[in-house]
This record gives structure tokens, C-alpha cells and sequence, in this order.
């Protein structure tokens, strides 16, 4: 039977990574696919897998009352979405849809947590991993709220 | 705006040539973009039919009894016959020409600066990065290399706005959407639902788009923070800053060099800019208040 | 007649109330004379009646945020040395309109500004305000385009320089090499003489014109122990200069410490009051500024001085490039002595002193320059103790 463990092995996320980690990490993996318009995840729900997306296109929302729901970003092919599986209390903080169809890999928060415990080397993998995902993503953020284009008054 | 007692003094006719005299043009058209963003098409009004000019130049656009501006000069190089500008209204002589008619008068002076050095990047990929407005400026440096597109490799054009309204261009963009020997990618910093494309900071388009880094040119254009992460990105791909030109902003009365208000360090930007080779203006970013 | 020196232009000797005929003969010739005489305290430079107008018997104390006059012991027509104004402000007016325009219904009418005015002479001009002229010639006449204003007003000057016999409190045109003897550029050089009772010129010409106003001056060839006499006169000077800057590798030394902490010190003290950038005979930032009569039926265009102390100066949409008064006041001294040889292959100071007697806080730009080079050259070399101090 074909595993995800060769899908995985050329997603960018996992690149260079130990086979014999990957293959620890494949067993907490599984395909998925979100029809255009679906909600992935929603706020304040329970954050129990992150995906790494494959194809498609994902738009990470938040609802303001009044103005309806505002983009915050939109991720794409080879992407990492969410993270607030790896911290407590392992909530959702925005909302998740799919803008297109999108095939993605979903990773079980608990299934990986445990098998993190057990095996430190794959923790701390996964761990640095994440880190570079969260700067690049802090930095492209920060950007953003400068709001360069704006029409800035002293 | 102070008053002057008028002194009869006779004066001299018009001289051609004279840099600080406005030569007058008719407005044609005044186009709105976005919700402070228009688009003047000129002609003038008298004398020689065909304004010239390089893509990346700029005039100093001068409302009767208002004042002058600095834009950046927004057409096709190889149609003089039209002289267009793209202005974004935020300061009292901006909003003077929003609200100008067509057939209404405007003074031109220009065109003054360097120019995107476009025919440098012949057989090399041409990989344009614009934020807001500044795609205004970048505009004919792109319909320019568009005109002769067998002489470049790759094009590519980056560009960011802050929502989806303060796009520029919109129609056009699609036209050259449409083309297959093109690549185009549009962000957003924030939108609403009904947006579909991207949304995020330009240089998350990097990681997106192919073109050679090593046999490139980049031509950068936007706020100066824009510029600077996106050459930061551009850098990191493989562009050096001898391969990459910026266009830098400062306040300019002259717009000739004589009256020294746009010097940074020991340049004029109306004379050795607004269009730089990055590696020649990099000791000038990163040094507060310069 | 007068004998010709190795340049090939006259060296005379005339009596000092002769200079009066000088006057009159450039009158005759239709220049307006403009020279030194006192106004409210100082010496400034005015349109001139006669050599009687010039600040006879007065001379000048200046240092730091300081200028008195005090009345001489002798009648010196030229015993002072530079004041509050510079020639700037005959050549590159603190206002000139540079067009008008008139509304026709929905549009409007432009015309450029004539440029006739009278022709001048400047009697009195020092060796530095010589080479100040000279740097705002390279400034304005020599770029890609040219100032039409200052064009039309320096081809009909007619210059009669004045070689220093003594050093104000705050000169140091010897370290800029710039006096205190006036070397090129003039029509007439005068050193003025007075010992053992005469009281002379000796007049140096320097062009056809110069040639041609000396001759008509009674006067006789320059012998070997007046023209020695004058020359003594001004090597002196040039020993007893009130100040000092050491010009030789100051660009770089600026450039390598834009954030060199005397820049914080200057700005603690610094008023940011643009004074330095008026009296400055090389500044020459300008603004530019369009104004209508109440009615709106006419508009001009007039240019004024500016200076790059005002917040105003740098304002992009939504604030100034340099809001500090620190930026402020690096920009301009950076400029000046740094910078400028970037952009003019001179330097843009002159050794005048003007800043210095005029700022009112008395920031003096040879002692700036001073404490960033002597802090710089201890900091070059940490010795091996410190480093270990620090990183025990």
C-alpha cells in the first residue's frame, strides 16, 4: 500500500530530514482535501493537527463585527498553516478557508506531541522547523502593520 | 497663501528653455484610479506637440495659484503626444489637480532625473517590484520593455497594494495578465472576503515566482521600507545591488539641483536620482535622518 | 607709467584719499558701488556715495556669538575684517521673482522675469569672500543647468578686492587656503598701507578693466619696499588667524562618524535658528514659492532664501526627514565641509568665520571638527587592557 511517507519526504517543511524521523512522523499523518469555500478550522476551536499544504490557495480570516470578515494573509503551495497545535491551550485563534480547492497533508497535534516526549531528536526537528516558519512569518506580518502604503500623517 | 503687491514691471516674452518657467499643457482627461489616486492625461498647450521622455523621469507639475509638485511621469515613452501622471492627492497642490477639468490648464516643467536603465537588462530576465503608488513610476519602464519583448527573458512584475481598492491600473493589469509571456502576481496587506488573490506583504511573493536571480535586473519602486526588504529579499536570491535599481523620494522645490532640498548625503535626487543603482545608494539606508 | 609684473598686469601705488577718485571713476562708468559701512552696530555692505561711506578709523572684535566695533587709533579705510553680510545677497538675492502669470478665464498666461538691473561694483571684497564667490560659481553656473539670476548679476560685476592686513577673532582662511592674500578672480587688488605716516594703497590689477580704472587714478609704479611693505602686511595677518580647522582628510573623517556622539553634544546646544546658513557667503539653498493677489487674477513665482535648519526643509508627506535638531545640524556642517567636495570638488568652507561670530550660542564649526577628529584617533587603537576589562 502506497504511504504518505514519499508526499511528505518533498514537501519543503520536511526537507533534509532524517528518514528514519520522517518515517516516525508519517505515522500521525493523513491526506486531506478542502472543497473551495470551506472552513479548515475555525477560531477558539480545538487545535489538534496542522497541515502543510500541497495545492491550493488558504486564507487565514478573522471576523470583526461590523466589517465582516478581513484576510490577514493567504498562504499557498508549500506552506506551513497553524501552529497552536505545538503551545497550550491548543486553540484556533483565526479562521481558516480554503479559497480554492485545496490538498493538503494533516499532521495530528497529539499523535506528534506524544511521539515528541518519547523522542527528543524528533522535538527538537520538528521545533526548528517551526521556529524559522514563525520568524518568516512574524517578519512578513510586521511589515504588514506598518501599513507602508498608507497615508501617514505627523 | 501670502499676497504680493502686483508691480507693473514689464516683462520679457516667453523664453524656451527656461527650467524654473512652467510651460503650460490642456488637461484631456482626469481619471480616477482610487479613492485618492487619479490619472491626468496632458497635452500642451502651445509650442512643440510631443513631450520626450525616459521612463523613470519625473516633472514638476505646477496648479495656478496653488504651487508645484514633483510626479513621476506615467505613460508610454513612445507615444509623447499624451504626457501622463499618476497622482496620489494628499497635500493642498495634489488636491488642486484632482480637481482640475478637462481643458483647464497646468504648468509642466521637465522632464528632469534618471531613468530606469531598461535596455540594460536586454537578454537578461526583468523582474519588476512595485508597492502602492509606486507602480506609477514603474509603469512605462514596463510598457517600454513590453514593446520589444523578444529582447528579454523572463519579465516578471511583484506588486503590493494595501487593499484591493488602492490597486492601480486594474484593467491594464489584467490585459497583461492575460499574456503568456508574463508573470504577474498582485497582493494585498489586508482585504475582505470577496478578495480572492493573495494576501500579505510583497516579498512573500518571492518564493512564488522563477526567473534567474544571477541574469537579472530588478527595478524596485515603493515606500522606502518596501524597497528595502524587497531588495533584502531580492539580495538573498542571488541579485546583487549592482544588478538592482530603486527610485528614492525627497522634497524637491527645483527639481534642477540649485536649491539643495533634496539632498541625501552627497546626492541631489532630482540630479543623480530618483532612478539609482542600489549599490551606489546603499551607505544612505539604515542611517536614520541622513 | 606703472610697471607691469610678471603677470602682465599693473602693480600701483596711489595716496589713500585717491581712492575717492576709484569711486567716481566706477560711478562715471555707471556701476552702483557697493562696500563696508556701518549700520546699527556692524559693518554690512551697502550702496556707496563716496570712500567717505567706508568704516574709517573702525575695526572689529569677533569671537564665539560675539561682534563689537571699536573705534581704531588711525583713519584705516579697511582695518576690519568681514561682517554680518556677505556679497551673497547682491548675487543671490534673498528674494527674485522668477515669473508671473495671469488668469485668462479658466486658464492662465505666463511670462519670465527680465533680468537687466544695474551693474555693480564690490569695493572692499577679502580674499575669502573671493573664494566664496568663486565656490557659488561652481555651484550655480558650472552644473547641468544654470541660475539665470545669479548669471545675469555676476557677468556685470566689476570686483575690487582687498588683501587682509589683519586676522579677525574668528578667521582661519589659512587653513582653508584662502587668504588671507587674494590670488585670482579680480579686477583690483588693494592692500592698504599706513606706517611712518603715509597712509597708501598698493593695487594689484588683475584684468583689462582693472587696468583701465588704475590708470586713470593718479598714482606712480609700485616700488620694491612698498610692494615688500604690503606683502609683510599680510603675511602677518595670515599668522595671527583666530582659529584654526584641519582641512586635510575632514571628509573623510566626517563621513566615518555620522553618529560620533559630538553631534548630540552640538545639538544640546544648537537653536536650530539658521543664522550660520545666512551669514554663510557659500549657502545657497533656496525654496521656491507661488503666491496670488487677493483677487486670483495674477500669480507669481518668486524664489527666497532657504535654509536646511527648518523642519520644513526635508518634509516628505507626513513629516521631515531630519526632525531632529542633531540631524539638523549634522546635515549642514557635513555638507559643508564634507559632502560638498562630493558633489563640487571644493571645499564648501571658506575660513570666514561668520558662523561662528553669528551663532548665537556661539557653536563654533573648527572646534567641532576638532573634538570628532581628537576623539576619533584615541578611538582607533583599544588597547589590549581594555578589552580585557571589559570581557573579563
Amino acid at each position: 500500500m502506497q504511504t504518505l511517507e514519499p508526499i511528505l519526504a518533498e514537501h519543503p517543511f520536511f526537507k533534509n530530514l532524517d528518514p528514519k524521523i520522517l518515517q516516525v512522523i508519517t505515522g500521525c499523518a493523513t491526506n486531506v482535501v478542502f472543497k473551495a469555500g470551506e472552513f479548515i478550522f475555525r477560531e477558539e476551536g480545538d487545535a489538534q493537527e496542522f497541515y502543510l499544504i500541497r495545492k491550493g490557495q488558504v486564507a487565514l480570516e478573522i471576523y470583526a463585527p461590523g466589517r465582516g470578515p478581513i484576510t490577514l494573509q493567504t498562504l499557498h503551495d508549500g506552506n506551513i498553516l497553524g501552529w497552536s497545535w505545538l503551545v497550550p491551550p491548543y486553540q484556533w485563534h483565526f479562521d481558516a478557508r480554503a479559497v480554492e480547492e485545496t490538498r493538503a497533508i494533516a499532521l495530528n497535534g497529539r499523535c506528534l506531541r506524544t511521539k515528541c516526549e518519547e523522542c527528543h531528536e524528533l522535538g527538537y526537528e520538528l521545533m526548528k522547523r517551526f521556529a524559522f516558519v514563525v520568524t518568516q512569518r512574524i517578519e512578513a506580518l510586521t511589515l504588514q502593520l506598518l501599513d507602508v502604503y498608507g497615508n501617514h500623517r505627523s | 497663501m501670502a499676497t504680493t503687491a502686483v508691480k507693473e514691471k514689464p516683462v520679457s516674452p516667453v523664453r524656451a528653455g527656461e527650467p524654473m518657467h512652467p510651460r503650460p499643457f490642456k488637461v484631456l482627461k482626469n481619471q480616477p484610479e482610487t479613492h485618492d489616486t487619479f490619472t491626468l492625461e496632458l497635452e500642451p498647450a502651445e509650442g512643440p506637440r510631443e513631450f520626450r521622455f525616459a521612463p523613470g523621469q519625473f516633472n514638476m507639475l505646477y496648479v495656478y495659484g496653488f504651487g508645484e509638485v514633483p510626479i513621476s511621469i506615467s505613460g508610454d515613452p513612445a507615444e509623447p503626444g499624451v504626457l501622463v501622471h499618476t497622482i496620489r492627492a494628499v497635500g493642498t497642490v495634489t488636491r488642486a489637480l484632482e480637481r482640475l477639468k478637462r481643458g483647464e490648464l497646468v504648468g509642466v516643467r521637465g522632464p528632469f532625473g534618471t531613468s530606469w536603465p531598461v535596455a540594460e537588462a536586454q537578454n537578461q530576465d526583468l523582474v519588476i517590484v512595485a508597492g502602492g503608488i509606486g507602480l506609477a513610476p514603474l509603469r512605462p519602464a514596463m510598457v517600454q520593455a513590453l514593446a520589444k519583448r523578444e529582447r528579454f527573458g523572463k519579465i516578471v512584475l511583484l506588486y503590493g497594494a494595501r487593499t484591493p481598492d488602492d490597486l492601480l491600473y486594474v484593467r491594464e493589469l489584467e490585459q497583461w495578465r492575460s499574456r503568456l509571456d508574463l508573470e504577474i502576481l498582485v497582493t494585498v496587506d489586508r482585504a475582505l472576503e470577496a478578495w480572492r488573490g493573495n494576501v500579505g506583504v510583497v516579498t512573500t511573493l518571492f518564493p512564488r515566482v522563477s526567473f534567474d536571480p544571477f541574469h537579472a535586473l530588478a527595478l524596485v519602486c515603493g515606500p522606502e521600507v518596501m524597497m528595502r526588504f524587497a531588495i533584502l529579499e531580492l539580495a538573498k536570491r542571488g541579485t546583487p545591488p549592482e544588478k538592482t535599481y530603486l527610485s528614492m523620494e525627497r522634497n524637491m522645490k527645483c527639481g534642477i539641483g540649485l536649491c539643495g532640498h533634496c539632498q541625501i548625503g552627497s546626492t541631489f535626487v532630482c540630479k543623480e536620482g530618483p532612478v539609482y543603482r542600489f549599490d551606489r545608494v546603499k551607505g544612505l539606508f539604515g542611517k536614520r535622518e541622513l | 607709467m606703472s610697471e607691469t609684473d610678471q603677470k602682465g598686469h599693473t602693480q600701483a601705488v596711489f595716496e589713500a584719499e585717491r581712492l575717492q577718485t576709484l569711486v567716481e571713476i566706477l560711478a562715471r562708468k555707471g556701476y552702483q558701488v557697493i562696500g563696508p559701512t556701518v549700520r546699527d552696530k556692524a559693518i554690512v555692505y551697502a550702496e556707496l556715495e563716496s570712500a567717505r561711506d567706508l568704516p574709517v578709523g573702525w575695526t572689529d572684535l569677533q569671537d564665539g556669538g560675539t561682534y563689537r566695533l571699536e573705534k581704531r587709533r588711525d583713519e584705516a579705510l579697511f582695518g576690519y575684517v568681514v561682517g554680518p553680510h556677505s556679497w551673497k545677497q547682491f548675487l543671490h538675492p534673498p528674494k527674485a521673482r522668477l515669473c508671473q502669470a495671469k488668469r485668462k478665464g479658466e486658464c492662465f498666461e505666463s511670462q519670465c522675469e527680465d533680468r537687466e538691473g544695474p551693474k555693480r561694483a564690490f569695493l572692499g571684497v577679502r580674499a575669502c569672500e573671493m573664494a566664496a564667490i568663486a565656490v557659488q560659481d561652481r555651484v550655480l553656473l558650472q552644473g547641468t543647468y544654470t541660475d539665470p539670476v545669479y548669471q545675469a548679476r555676476r557677468g556685470k560685476v566689476v570686483l575690487i578686492a582687498v588683501n587682509c592686513t589683519r586676522a579677525g577673532g574668528t578667521c582661519f582662511c589659512t587653513s582653508m587656503g584662502t587668504g588671507p592674500k587674494v590670488t585670482s578672480g579680480y579686477d583690483i587688488a588693494l592692500t592698504e598701507v599706513l606706517e611712518d605716516g603715509k597712509h597708501y594703497f598698493v593695487a594689484q590689477t588683475g584684468t583689462e578693466l582693472g587696468e583701465e580704472i588704475v590708470r586713470e587714478v593718479p598714482h606712480q609704479e609700485a616700488g620694491e619696499k612698498e610692494k615688500q611693505t604690503a606683502e609683510g602686511l599680510v603675511a602677518k595677518a595670515a599668522g595671527e588667524m583666530g582659529r584654526t580647522l584641519e582641512a586635510e582628510g575632514v571628509h573623510d573623517l566626517l563621513v566615518a562618524n555620522l553618529e560620533h556622539k559630538r553631534w548630540d553634544e552640538a545639538a544640546r546646544r544648537c537653536l536650530t535658528c539658521g543664522n550660520c546658513t545666512l551669514v554663510c557667503p557659500t549657502c545657497f539653498c533656496t525654496t521656491v514659492e507661488d503666491v496670488t493677489d487677493l483677487t486670483g487674477e495674477q500669480a507669481e513665482r518668486w524664489r527666497r532664501w532657504d535654509s536646511c535648519f527648518t523642519l520644513d526643509f526635508s518634509y516628505i508627506h507626513g513629516g521631515s526627514v531630519r526632525p531632529s535638531g542633531r540631524a539638523r545640524y549634522r546635515q549642514w556642517m557635513t555638507h559643508k565641509l564634507a559632502t560638498w567636495h562630493d558633489q563640487f570638488g571644493t571645499s564648501g568652507c571658506v575660513g570666514c568665520g561668520r558662523c561662528i561670530t553669528w551663532c548665537p550660542v556661539g557653536i563654533d564649526i573648527t572646534e567641532e571638527a576638532r573634538a570628532i577628529r581628537e576623539t576619533t584617533i584615541s578611538q582607533a587603537a583599544p588597547s589590549g587592557k581594555e578589552r580585557s576589562r571589559a570581557n573579563p
